[in-house]
């Protein structure tokens, strides 16, 4: 099966952390990296801009809005994602344990 | 042979829960297998009384539980198609002990990315075999609410990919643990009711002892599992003295000891011992612990005679393993019948953090207090008790302390 896993995080913290230690958190995703393609499991995953930067836009009867900001305000924002290939949740959780993250949602992909 | 009245019940109730494993195991979807098995039981009741119980009632059944499944997966091939199957581990022996699918069926059952309502009353429904209005009726909600439940989390488990499977390694003793707390989850809504009846409640108990008595066949020899069972089994036997004629709640310290079950407890005790034996010396896990907690009540011929101190260490050691507030409350009940209440009173500083809405941290406050003709401070928390107490048995029980207590 294929899974999202959907890295959820604080901001500020990511933000407020400073050259070394945002060095060792990318030393940890290079190390998780490495783990997925090891097990032949990495199909591709991307690090997002901040919430800041996000743009949301809302459908509003023909028309549509845009705004300034992520779709919900929380403290918890998504910060990235990784699509996995597992043999199920139990294989996913595995892989989400030993994601840097320090929440990560884990979300099967619907296959069709 | 003509077939007895009773034979389709009996037939499900001893192999429910086995034919749905199996079946489960084959099928590789446990909706399909419910449906289809479900089938089968109401051709059994069409068919047995004029054409005669089978010679082999679990064969029947499974073969016609089998060509059910069959018609459904022609009927809806493309509904179906679209459904992803369950995980089943490949390369498996296909000769493998029917006790192995049980297994399997009990984790996916309480496999922790299921929410706690749904491990229940799957584990009831599948497991357990009762039926869907039989599980509302013990949870006090209606069959359709129970239905949806069960529909989401069969749902989610074939979405979400939860597998089919005994946990290896590691996580084993992990998702055991996950077992037996589902099982005992369904004891204690059975033994401390937050709502509801008694008969219900001492039904849903029987229940809780049942699924115990099932993992304990599939586990042989696992040290927590027969003492969860024991523990439940030494629990229950006080059912007839736990309250009074009026459903009012009667306290250990006053029950009628001769109401106790005692070809139960003895049953209970010998179990207890056993796993007492073939557990850890050093280490032994929280139901050992509380098997052996409800083994000194229960072994005491009179309140009067119980080992407080023993209780009082038990509870220190399951205290340091869960580091539960629930657990330190009875450690300093202990603790104030071995040393005094003043004891008990220090080890209750602290909690009302961990418990803001436990009642019976007040009660037991308001108890000590008492005991040390504090009576001001002792009606304070009483009154503080009752705003917190949620069944009416336990309400009147306070209300009666108070007045005996009030100057």
């Amino acid at each position: 099966m294929k899974y999202a896993l959907l890295a959820f995080g604080d901001e500020a913290e990511w933000a407020e952390a400073n050259p070394e230690e945002q060095a060792a958190v990318y030393e940890r995703w290079g190390r998780f990296e490495r783990l997925l393609n090891e097990r032949e499991a990495a199909l591709g995953g991307e690090e997002l801009a901040p919430s800041g930067i996000a743009t949301t836009v809302r459908k509003q009867g023909d028309g549509y809005v845009i705004t300034d900001g992520p779709y919900a305000e929380t403290v918890e924002q998504i910060g990235g994602y990784v699509i996995v290939e597992a043999a199920d949740l139990d294989e996913a959780v595995e892989f989400a344990a030993a994601c840097p993250s320090t929440n990560v949602e884990i979300r099967p992909i619907v296959e069709r | 042979m003509p077939s007895h009245p009773g034979a389709v019940e009996r037939a499900y109730r001893e192999h429910w829960g086995r034919m749905l494993a199996r079946l489960t195991g084959e099928l590789r979807d446990l909706d399909l297998a419910e449906d289809s098995l479900q089938d089968a039981f109401a051709s059994a009741v069409a068919t047995w009384p004029a054409a005669g119980e089978p010679d082999n009632p679990p064969g029947w059944l499974l073969t016609a539980a089998r060509r059910r499944a069959i018609d459904r997966l022609r009927r809806d091939a493309t509904a179906r198609n679209r459904l992803p199957l369950l995980i089943v581990d490949e390369g498996e022996d296909p000769a493998h002990d029917i006790g192995d699918e049980r297994l399997r069926l009990i984790f996916t059952c309480c496999h922790p990315a299921l929410a706690h309502e749904a491990r229940v009353a799957l584990t009831l429904r599948c497991v357990g075999g009762l039926t869907t209005r039989e599980i509302a009726r013990l949870f006090l909600v209606s069959e359709s609410t129970m239905a949806a439940r069960l529909t989401r989390a069969k749902k989610k488990i074939a979405q979400a990919g939860i597998p089919y499977r005994v946990p290896e390694g590691g996580e084993l003793p992990r998702r055991r643990d996950g077992v037996l707390a589902v099982v005992y989850l369904i004891f204690t809504e059975g033994y401390a009711a937050t709502s509801g009846d008694r008969l219900i409640r001492d039904e849903l108990a029987e229940e809780a002892i049942r699924l115990g008595s099932i993992v304990r066949e599939l586990m042989p020899g696992d040290a927590e599992t027969d003492a969860l069972t024991a523990l439940m089994m030494l629990h229950h036997a006080r059912r007839d003295a736990r309250t009074g004629p009026s459903g009012d709640l009667v306290t250990l310290a006053e029950q009628d000891r001769s109401r106790w079950r005692r070809d139960e407890i003895a049953r209970a005790l010998a179990l207890f011992r056993t796993a007492w034996r073939a557990g850890p010396d050093d280490f032994p896990g929280p139901y050992l612990l509380q098997a052996a907690i409800a083994a000194e009540h229960t072994a005491a011929p009179s309140a009067a005679d119980t080992d407080w101190s023993s209780i009082a260490k038990l509870y220190a050691g399951l205290e340091h393993l869960t580091g539960s507030a629930v657990v330190r409350l009875n450690r300093a009940v202990a603790v104030a019948e071995a040393e005094g209440p003043e004891a008990g009173l220090a080890l209750l500083a602290g909690l009302d953090d961990a418990l803001p809405h436990h009642h019976l941290l007040p009660a037991t406050r308001a108890e000590l207090l008492r005991r040390l003709g504090r009576t001001d401070e002792a009606v304070r928390w009483y009154g503080r008790a009752l705003d917190l107490v949620g069944t009416d048995p336990e309400r009147d029980f306070l209300l009666s302390r108070r007045a005996d207590t009030d100057p």
